[in-house]
């Protein structure tokens, strides 16, 4: 049996909610599954089943109470759940990526910069990160007259498509995708499931959200429904 | 991301007669790593800062730092001589009040040269054009290097403190609120300069700020203050993004959103 690029198992997460008089809300409970290489799995459930926050837990943005969330790190299983800040850190530069449901633009960073952060900070150099970046922003239909601006004032779609493509600009073995499509219109749809259907070619492994079926009947190998880890309400 | 820190701090307090600055504050910094450290105003964090980097002395508590020949050093039991050197070579220091870390009636481009001096450098026209180089660097028009930063705006002169501190290449840069008190455009441009001049470098700091935006922004790792003690610690992402603490929730559902 190959071993999985990622396994999460046992995972648990409740938000303590200190401002509203300490309130307890699970989120999750005994949450396992696997994700191999060249597969992408696709959390089901409706909205609220904890989906998003689980893809969280897995990028380490939110904290986990229990369980491992273990990624086959340079040959090695590491658990990024008890990671210290800076595996993790290391594990976001080398081994898994995430793409957003919203982008976080800083201010003055043009888009070409946006998209070639990940590679430079990988130690490529300016040249090739931004050829590369230049290559995903056309075949993502972005208009070229605004590649070199911040991305800030972008529309939706526009945002999406920069998201996107600094995802899918490294070569990362694990991707998160967090309705990488929601924004955008059915010939960019089809661009990004083309491009997702790459990456298993390439041997990713990866995890995400689609609310479009269409879309999620394009890429999903399996459906992992998160409404069989919903923890027992608390009264 | 192996290998040793650049600093070590275990247990370190500092008290003000019987009030609390900072107390039992420990963490390790690693080369290129930032670490903000964030808080309300009296949590300790300038406190704190001013402990690490010499400029106080600590009631009790250790800080350690790999100098350049890497040998450990207690920095409490450096001589004067040696602290001074390290504050003008190895480290910077980036005051929120620009006037504090520039003198207002030298010209941009000794305020830079002078920190060359400083580590012996004697060749005016190398000095000259070594600061030319920097005032581009941080933005400045190089035919502002003969004027003295008296006449220059807040976010210029906050600019050519940075660019004042880090032409030595130092390897630890303190900054305190570095932003405060600018613009919110003149912000975003020094937060920018920054960013880039701090990951092109591959500058460890640690930056003393109430802005959880410029934390986010800047920073790796964040610590928590609060009544001198670090509350809560982590990635700066997972603080903000899944605060555990009380406070650390207040003040993350405290922040204004545009």
């Amino acid at each position: 049996m190959v071993t999985p690029l990622l396994s999460v198992r046992d995972v648990a997460k409740t938000f303590t909610m200190h401002l509203r008089d300490g309130a307890v809300l699970p989120v999750v409970l005994g949450v396992g599954f696997e994700v191999h290489a060249g597969e992408c799995v696709v959390l089901g459930g409706p909205s609220g089943a904890g989906k998003s926050s689980l893809l969280k837990m897995v990028y380490g943005n939110y904290g986990v109470d229990a369980g491992q969330i273990l990624l086959q790190h340079r040959g090695q299983p590491t658990d990024l759940a008890t990671a210290s800040p800076r595996v993790v850190l290391e594990l976001r530069r080398d081994t898994i990526g995430y793409v957003s449901q919203f982008l976080r633009t800083v201010p003055r960073v043009t888009t070409l910069d946006v998209i070639a952060e990940p590679l430079r900070s990988r130690g490529v150099g300016r040249e090739e990160a931004q050829t590369r970046a230049r290559a995903l922003l056309s075949q993502l239909n972005l208009p070229e007259q605004l590649w070199s601006l911040p991305p800030a004032t972008f529309s939706g779609g526009e945002q999406q498509r920069v998201n996107i493509a600094r995802g899918f600009v490294t070569d990362h073995p694990v991707l998160l995708l967090d309705e990488p499509t929601a924004s955008l219109d059915a010939g960019n749809r089809a661009v990004v499931v083309e491009m997702i259907a790459e990456k298993k070619r390439a041997g990713a492994a990866l995890l995400g959200i689609f609310h479009d079926e269409e879309v999620r009947a394009a890429v999903a190998d399996r459906i992992v429904d998160v409404t069989a880890f919903a923890p027992r309400r608390a009264a | 991301m192996t290998g040793e820190p650049l600093l070590r701090v275990s247990n370190l307090s500092k008290l003000f007669g019987s009030r609390i600055g900072c107390t039992e504050v420990s963490f390790a910094l690693w080369p290129g790593e930032v670490l903000a450290v964030v808080g309300e105003s009296g949590s300790g964090k300038t406190t704190l800062l001013n402990c690490v980097s010499t400029r106080l002395e600590p009631t009790s508590g250790v800080a350690e730092y790999r100098m350049r020949d890497e040998n450990w050093r207690n920095l409490y039991d450096l001589s004067e001589a040696e602290r001074r050197f390290l504050m003008r070579t190895d480290w910077g220091f980036v005051h929120q009040n620009p006037a504090d870390g520039l003198r207002m009636t030298v010209s941009a481009g000794a305020n830079v040269g002078e920190r060359l001096m400083a580590v012996g450098d004697r060749h005016y026209g190398r000095i000259r054009s070594t600061a030319l180089d920097w005032l581009n660097r941080v933005e400045i028009a190089g035919d502002r290097i003969d004027d003295e930063p008296r006449g220059f705006s807040g976010g210029m002169r906050q600019r050519l403190q940075i660019a004042r501190n880090l032409v030595t290449s130092p390897r630890l840069v303190f900054m305190d609120e570095p932003t405060g008190g600018l613009d919110v455009s003149v912000q975003a441009r020094l937060l920018d300069l920054l960013r880039s001049l701090v990951s092109e470098l591959g500058l460890a700091a640690v930056i003393v700020t109430h802005d959880l935006a410029v934390a986010r922004l800047l920073s790796h790792r964040m610590m928590v203050m609060k009544d001198g003690r670090v509350i809560e610690a982590g990635l700066t992402d997972r603080v903000l993004d899944d605060p555990r603490e009380p406070y650390t929730q207040l003040l993350v559902s405290s922040i204004l959103q545009v």
